[in-house]
């Protein structure tokens, strides 16, 4: 798209101000699927609009709109500045010394196989290949696949001549197959099922996308004859589809330093962690290390600059368990006096970027998955997230998987069901025992982190190795 | 807006083929919203955004886009006719769906109902006038809300609202916070003095030394919000024709086993008490009510368009979960709650709600904001946040001891993508024997 003219129009509207930006983003989402053999409509959104920060005198504010044109640019800059004289009486932040971006550049997906390289109909007639692998039994009630590629093009310039240009492409595959005898139903999920990575079609294999689907609908109905996870305090070992929410969940959120300067109390919640932990505190075993890292091409939240135009580069927050860094960009670093990343984010343009999760990735370690479970006397393994619980400081929580397998005396047994497991985040990192390899190790995402008022979901990748915790309270249901 | 969408309507259904239906739906929104910290303003702007959402339909056939509209009606119409123009190619080569389903009956509608919002910069001067001295942490949103539909069958649908949603939080310490929320067509400075006077009585029980509980079974009172939480979740699958006909819903148990909750349960889908339109995305209207549990067994299902068509049964639902639930009052006044609970916990908030067991419609989550230790009816201290794992059946099941008589309106303040239209009335529930795991 060319956002030339589009700039050029605000230019000639904006007015005399200490500072501006405009953010432009071009966004398209093509979404196709098909349910228990059946294809549904394709569906295609579209989403183009504008996001204006205005900063004059001690005020700022920010207008958005999907109307690109001079008249439309004039309605949301006076709103803006509306806002922005109530905003000079009540800031709470002092505006004339928050940093300004000044590097300008670009950023591209890398792409290998572009969606609109394969036609729809081979598209659905993959979905429909899907379908029918997935169909294997009369107790398979409900199966479904679906594939959505989705286009942001986003343009940020301001008014010290930054221009930075980036396109991203995000591919997001699915299947799922539900299984069901008397009052016991189990779903199974694979190919990608809630998780999304930046290329093209290409990423699909990477999900086991269309492959996995048999095994898939197998798994369904193992669950739904499997007997119920066992009670106790035990050792777990979680593969990458669950380190990624457990990552996400208890040290993501709580490292936002957003919740950490009180801004999502209302909403989101708080955190734990205390801005004077920073630099000391064990957050886990030694064998801890986080890190926040934008170079993984794949991996979704990649990219050259977040939204408020700081540059993005691989740093660590947490090193042999001690926390080092808070996720927090530009704003936050400026209110708090730290040091964070480039992890100001907006979903949108019609929401302001906040501190988010990007890649949030857990690095490997040097244990083969056959040497995680030898060393295990006791314990159950689990994969793919399917319930999430936390409380507002990010401390206890609660998670349940699709698909467990017991761990007797160093080898896998019977697949069990209802897998969950509970704990208290600021204990539980430091009973990480054991790391896996590069060879456990894969890259994974959410398309749906909420948080922010006004609400904003947005996408966040996590890569992770198989780990091991010990000590662990796990039960199954009923 | 509405002459703009009506006039758009019309040339673009008439720009479509003999064989072809059209199906056009409005979002319009202008919002102001205010984010505050420390009573403080930490972001405050405003969004306008349209958008213009085209099915296109013939025989067997469906394909929609959805694209935004800048309001200049020349660009409007050139840019929707070229996504036309795409949608009849993708006609050509997907294959039939048995499930496509639309009005075909013309019923136009209009709903446009007044309002006095107030001017959103003097209101929130008001609140941080009146709020000094308190840790106000919370969201302004208001503004105006617009939607259409329109087919080339020659039906109209509009709707339109404007409101305000005032929701924050008074924080005394850590964790420790009251939260409340004022939210309605018409502003009143009288009750939002009420509200944060109520948050200022608060802070005092709020400032005591947290009892920190053990894991076991508590008699418990959820408030009104609370029992909120929960019904939230219920929206993942509970009443929906689609999750009870794959047997995906979490009330399995009552379809397959006769469970039931406890008689005086019931819940009804009250569109025509809601604030969501009352035409659906493809033009049919929803009926006044849907009955989903009544005297605690479960009674209908939400059949959205696609759905109803495939087990062939009305549309009832532009989704398929509650947009507008009433849940009946009992016979608890509000004003013995304290009393009746005698020794447990006033929950206040619940958080984070997730099913621990889907099949047994088990819930887990947190409690969270001002829930208290009550000793014989007496308000001692807050607790700290404790999690919960329980079952529906059993808190709304054997161990509902009673419903408050008095129900609160609840206007959900989701503004994911936009401000949510969701609303609820609900009582608040004494429970005994509620399990805290955590």
């Amino acid at each position: 798209m060319n956002w030339q003219p589009i700039v050029d129009e605000f230019k000639q509207c904006v007015p005399a101000v200490d500072f501006w930006s405009l953010r432009l983003v071009d966004d398209e989402t093509e979404t196709l699927s098909v349910r228990e053999g059946v294809a549904q409509p394709p569906a295609s959104a579209q989403s183009r609009g504008a996001y204006m920060t205005l900063v004059h005198r001690g005020g700022m504010a920010y207008g958005a709109t999907s109307d690109l044109t001079a008249p439309g640019f004039k309605r949301a800059i006076e709103s803006a500045m509306n806002w922005l004289e109530v905003t000079r009486r009540h800031a709470l932040l002092n505006v004339d010394k928050l940093p300004r971006p000044g590097t300008s550049g670009r950023y591209r997906s890398a792409v290998a196989q572009p969606w609109h390289g394969m036609t729809l109909n081979d598209k659905l007639a993959l979905l429909q290949q899907v379908n029918t692998a997935l169909k294997i039994d009369p107790a398979i009630v409900y199966w479904e696949a679906h594939l959505r590629h989705r286009r942001t093009a986003v343009v940020l310039c301001t008014s010290d001549g930054v221009s930075i240009e980036q396109t991203f492409h995000y591919i997001v595959p699915g299947c799922a197959a539900v299984a069901n005898r008397g009052a016991e139903t189990q779903m199974r999920t694979g190919g990608g099922w809630g998780s999304v990575r930046q290329g093209g079609l290409e990423q699909l294999a990477a999900f086991g996308f269309p492959d996995s689907a048999r095994q898939v609908a197998e798994e369904a109905l193992t669950l739904v004859d499997a007997p119920q996870c066992p009670s106790g305090t035990m050792s777990v070992l979680l593969t990458p589809s669950q380190m990624m929410l457990q990552i996400h969940e208890s040290i993501g959120h709580p490292l936002e330093l957003d919740r950490i300067l009180g801004d999502e109390r209302n909403y989101a919640g708080r955190s734990f962690v205390t801005l004077d932990m920073f630099g000391h505190y064990q957050y886990g075993s030694e064998l801890l290390n986080v890190t926040y890292d934008p170079s993984h091409p794949e991996e979704v939240a990649s990219y050259g600059f977040d939204d408020d135009g700081s540059p993005a580069q691989r740093v660590f927050l947490i090193r042999n368990g001690v926390l080092e860094r808070p996720l927090g960009g530009s704003i936050s670093q400026s209110r708090a006096g730290m040091d964070g990343v480039a992890n100001a984010r907006a979903c949108d343009w019609n929401r302001p970027p906040i501190d988010r999760m990007a890649n949030l990735n857990l690095e490997p370690g040097d244990r083969s998955l056959q040497e995680l479970i030898a060393a295990i006397e006791n314990g159950v393994l689990m994969d793919t997230n399917r319930s999430w619980s936390i409380d507002d400081s990010r401390n206890k929580f609660q998670f349940g998987c699709e698909w467990g397998r017991l761990i007797q005396d160093g080898e896998l047994k019977g697949v069990v069901k209802n897998p969950s497991y509970r704990g208290v985040s600021a204990e539980f990192w430091r009973n990480l025992t054991q790391v896996g390899d590069r060879g456990t190790f894969e890259i994974w995402g959410t398309p749906y982190c909420g948080k922010g008022e006004p609400n904003q979901v947005i996408q966040v990748g996590h890569a992770s190795p198989a780990c091991v915790f010990s000590n662990v309270e796990v039960f199954g249901g009923a | 807006m509405e002459t703009y969408f009506r006039d758009l309507a019309q040339t673009l259904c008439a720009a479509i083929l003999p064989q072809e239906t059209l199906l056009l739906n409005y979002d319009g929104e202008t919002s102001d919203f205010v984010r505050f910290n420390q009573n403080k303003i930490r972001q405050a702007g405003n969004v306008r955004q349209q958008y213009l959402q085209l099915d296109l339909i013939a025989k067997q056939r469906q394909s929609t886009a959805t694209l935004p509209l800048c309001g200049d009606r020349a660009r409007d119409e050139t840019q929707a006719v070229k996504v036309i123009a795409g949608l009849r190619e993708q006609l050509a080569v997907i294959p039939d769906n048995p499930h496509i389903n639309y009005a075909l009956a013309v019923h136009d509608s209009r709903d446009a109902a007044d309002s006095a919002l107030p001017s959103p910069y003097a209101a929130v001067d008001d609140i941080i006038g009146r709020a000094q001295g308190l840790d106000l942490v919370g969201i302004w949103a208001s503004g105006q809300q617009l939607r259409g539909f329109a087919n080339s069958l020659g039906q109209f649908n509009w709707h339109a609202r404007a409101s305000f949603n005032f929701d924050w939080s008074v924080y005394q310490n850590s964790d420790k916070a009251v939260k409340s929320n004022y939210a309605g067509t018409q502003w009143n400075n009288g009750v939002l003095e009420q509200k944060l006077n109520y948050s200022r009585e608060v802070q005092t029980v709020l400032a005591r030394p947290a009892i920190k509980l053990k894991p076991g079974r508590y008699r418990v009172f959820l408030t009104p919000s609370a029992l909120n939480e929960i019904m939230t979740l219920l929206n993942w699958g509970a009443f929906g024709l689609k999750s009870h006909r794959t047997l995906q819903t979490p009330l399995i148990k009552m379809i397959k086993e006769a469970a039931r909750l406890q008689r005086q349960v019931h819940l009804v889908e009250h569109h025509a008490d809601g604030l969501a339109p009352r035409f659906t995305r493809q033009g049919f209207a929803k009926p006044e009510r849907v009955a989903l549990i009544e005297k605690g067994e479960y009674r209908d299902c939400l059949a959205n368009a696609r759905d109803a068509k495939e087990y062939g049964v009305e549309v009832n639902c532009a989704i398929e979960h509650p947009q507008s639930l009433h849940m009946a009052g009992g016979d608890l006044s509000q004003a013995d709650v304290l009393r009746e609970l005698g020794t447990g916990i006033y929950i206040s908030n619940l958080w984070y709600c997730n099913f621990s067991d889907r099949n047994n419609c088990r819930i887990t989550g947190m409690t969270r904001f001002a829930s208290l230790w009550v000793e014989n009816g007496e308000a001692i201290a807050p607790i700290d946040v404790m999690r919960f794992d329980e079952s529906v059946y059993h808190f709304l099941g054997d161990k509902l001891v009673a419903l408050t008589a008095e129900r609160e309106h609840i206007l959900d303040t989701g503004t994911y993508e936009k401000r949510s239209d969701a609303s609820a009335l609900l009582p608040g529930a004494l429970v005994e024997d509620f399990a805290f795991t955590l």
